[in-house]
């Protein structure tokens, strides 16, 4: 899959407040069980991942997206997904954006060093760790949408053409296709 | 010209073909090379696999192995270059004298370019090369105007080749002990210039904080566009006030150069970059595509698209329009 990327379009939007606010009160258990299942087929249907993370495939990384009530807690070597409402200290790196600039970042479309420059990203604690799992992220081509729709079973087409209308809007599909 | 583009991963170096790269350099994920970043590299089978993938394709495969091996461990940068030779590279890069000596020896038919940590920026530095090790190419520094490259190129009897993007060492390549002084770990030995292992950013209400090796060597406010955390940009107090004492973080961009570098006879254009995602490569390597197969129109390229992969969201001409001297 080959994407132009979205940095040069310009900044990726973020999700309303009004939305945000929303999502606030929303049972984070259900979300945990779909994203847990989805990173363990990523990590299965990707071995290079951890070939590339290396020693840091034990790292407990931080994910936050700064326009949503919730951030990630992810692990690679076992596979491990938790969500929680505020991230806890202790964590080996934290990384944070936009939910927009964390998708893009995750299927190569933008630059994490561009982000870095542009002050949309933000990143703490062990920054080997942190670029270890940007170059492995990078490097494994993800498609998100094929992911999920494989999580799905006979859902999966939905699923993804769900997926990719959410991200298309959020991302903007002018910016995804050459 | 050819248009010489940057890879840390495979995936990386299939982008830069597929954006119009005529070669592609990159380097095994060790200490042999200057961009020995964690997650970052080819192992030897990524190397193999990513040549053929190029010759598949017409294109060709340049193995930076442009560190200064340590005494001990001379092996480690021989094993190297036998491993690059092996798969297939169309060229070595290379910086040590010691290197290009085993090189000319052991593989006198492989193609030996002079890596810009060379730093050889003057003809007589680069006719060494030329008549001792058989080198092929010399990759300049970043210090010099374009007419000074001129003149090298017309006294030089190998190819020339150039950045035209990227980031920008102020320092001569290779000489540069600002990451050793802070750090231990260098760009010249380890293949790091401040190593991650090194940098600490912090978040307070007044911005971002970075530090390298316990130096605090920049405050970011909130929204102020940011760089590398490098002590050559580095903002520090002086008793001259506060500022960036050597320089500050910003990209070469030579797109409106690439006529006059056409001029003085530069063989090859080089994108800095290989720690860079597949975004930045994709993008800048389809921009200097355009910009070249679109030279000969009076065509003017579009530099404001490149802005936001820059350091400061800034870029310079850097030396090649020098005002400071």
């Amino acid at each position: 899959m080959s994407h132009s990327s979205a940095t040069s379009s310009g900044p990726l939007p973020t999700i309303p407040p009004l939305l945000a606010l929303a999502l606030r009160p929303l049972p984070l258990l259900p979300l945990q069980l779909v994203l847990g299942g989805f990173l363990e087929r990523i990590l299965r249907h990707n071995p290079g991942l951890l070939d590339r993370l290396g020693e840091h495939r034990r790292a407990r990384f931080g994910i936050k997206p700064a326009d949503l009530p919730f951030a990630f807690i992810v692990e690679a070597a076992p596979p491990r997904l938790q969500v929680v409402r505020e991230l806890p200290p202790g964590l080996d790196a934290c990384v944070s954006a936009s939910l927009a600039n964390l998708l893009a970042l995750v299927e190569g479309r933008v630059d994490g060093d561009a982000l870095m420059f542009s002050r949309q990203l933000g990143i703490e604690g062990d920054m080997e760790a942190v670029l270890a799992l940007r170059n492995a992220i990078d490097d494994a081509r993800l498609d998100l949408a094929a992911e999920l729709a494989s999580v799905f079973g006979p859902l999966g087409e939905p699923a993804r053409r769900s997926f990719e209308l959410a991200r298309d809007r959020l991302i903007g599909a002018s910016r995804e296709q050459r | 010209m050819e248009l010489i583009c940057p890879a840390g991963t495979p995936a990386a170096l299939r982008s830069a073909i597929e954006a119009g790269a005529d070669a592609v350099y990159c380097g095994f994920n060790d200490e042999t090379n200057a961009r020995n970043f964690p997650g970052l590299n080819f192992s030897r089978d990524e190397l193999r696999k990513g040549i053929a993938l190029a010759h598949g394709r017409g294109k060709r495969i340049l193995v930076a192995i442009n560190t200064f091996p340590r005494a001990a461990s001379v092996a480690l940068w021989r094993r190297a270059v036998d491993d690059a030779v092996a798969a297939g590279a169309d060229a070595l890069i290379v910086a040590d004298i010691g290197l290009m000596d085993y090189v000319a020896r052991q593989h006198p038919d492989q193609r030996l370019h002079v890596s810009v940590q060379a730093a050889a920026a003057n003809p007589d530095a680069i006719a060494f090369y030329v008549e001792t090790f058989g080198a092929r190419r010399v990759v300049l520094p970043r210090v010099l105007r374009v007419s000074e490259i001129a003149e090298i190129t017309r006294e030089t009897t190998c190819e020339t080749e150039v950045f035209v993007f990227g980031g920008l060492c102020v320092m001569a390549e290779g000489r540069c002990s600002l990451s050793s002084y802070a750090t231990g770990k260098s760009p010249n030995m380890q293949g790091v210039c401040s190593p991650a292992s090194h940098v600490a950013y912090e978040e307070t209400a007044k911005g971002t904080t970075s530090r390298l090796g316990g130096f605090t060597i920049n405050r970011f406010a909130p929204r102020e566009a940011a760089g590398y955390p490098t002590l050559c940009k580095g903002r520090f107090s002086t008793a001259l006030g506060d500022g960036y004492i050597f320089e500050d973080p910003v990209s070469l961009d030579a797109t409106t150069l690439l006529k006059g570098l056409q001029a003085a006879g530069v063989a090859a254009l080089k994108i800095e970059g290989r720690q860079r995602g597949r975004a930045y490569i994709e993008s800048v390597v389809r921009h200097f595509r355009r910009a070249l197969d679109t030279l000969e129109d009076g065509s003017e390229a579009d530099i404001a698209s490149l802005k936001p992969f820059t350091e400061g969201q800034s870029s310079t001409l850097g030396a090649y329009r020098k005002t400071w001297r």
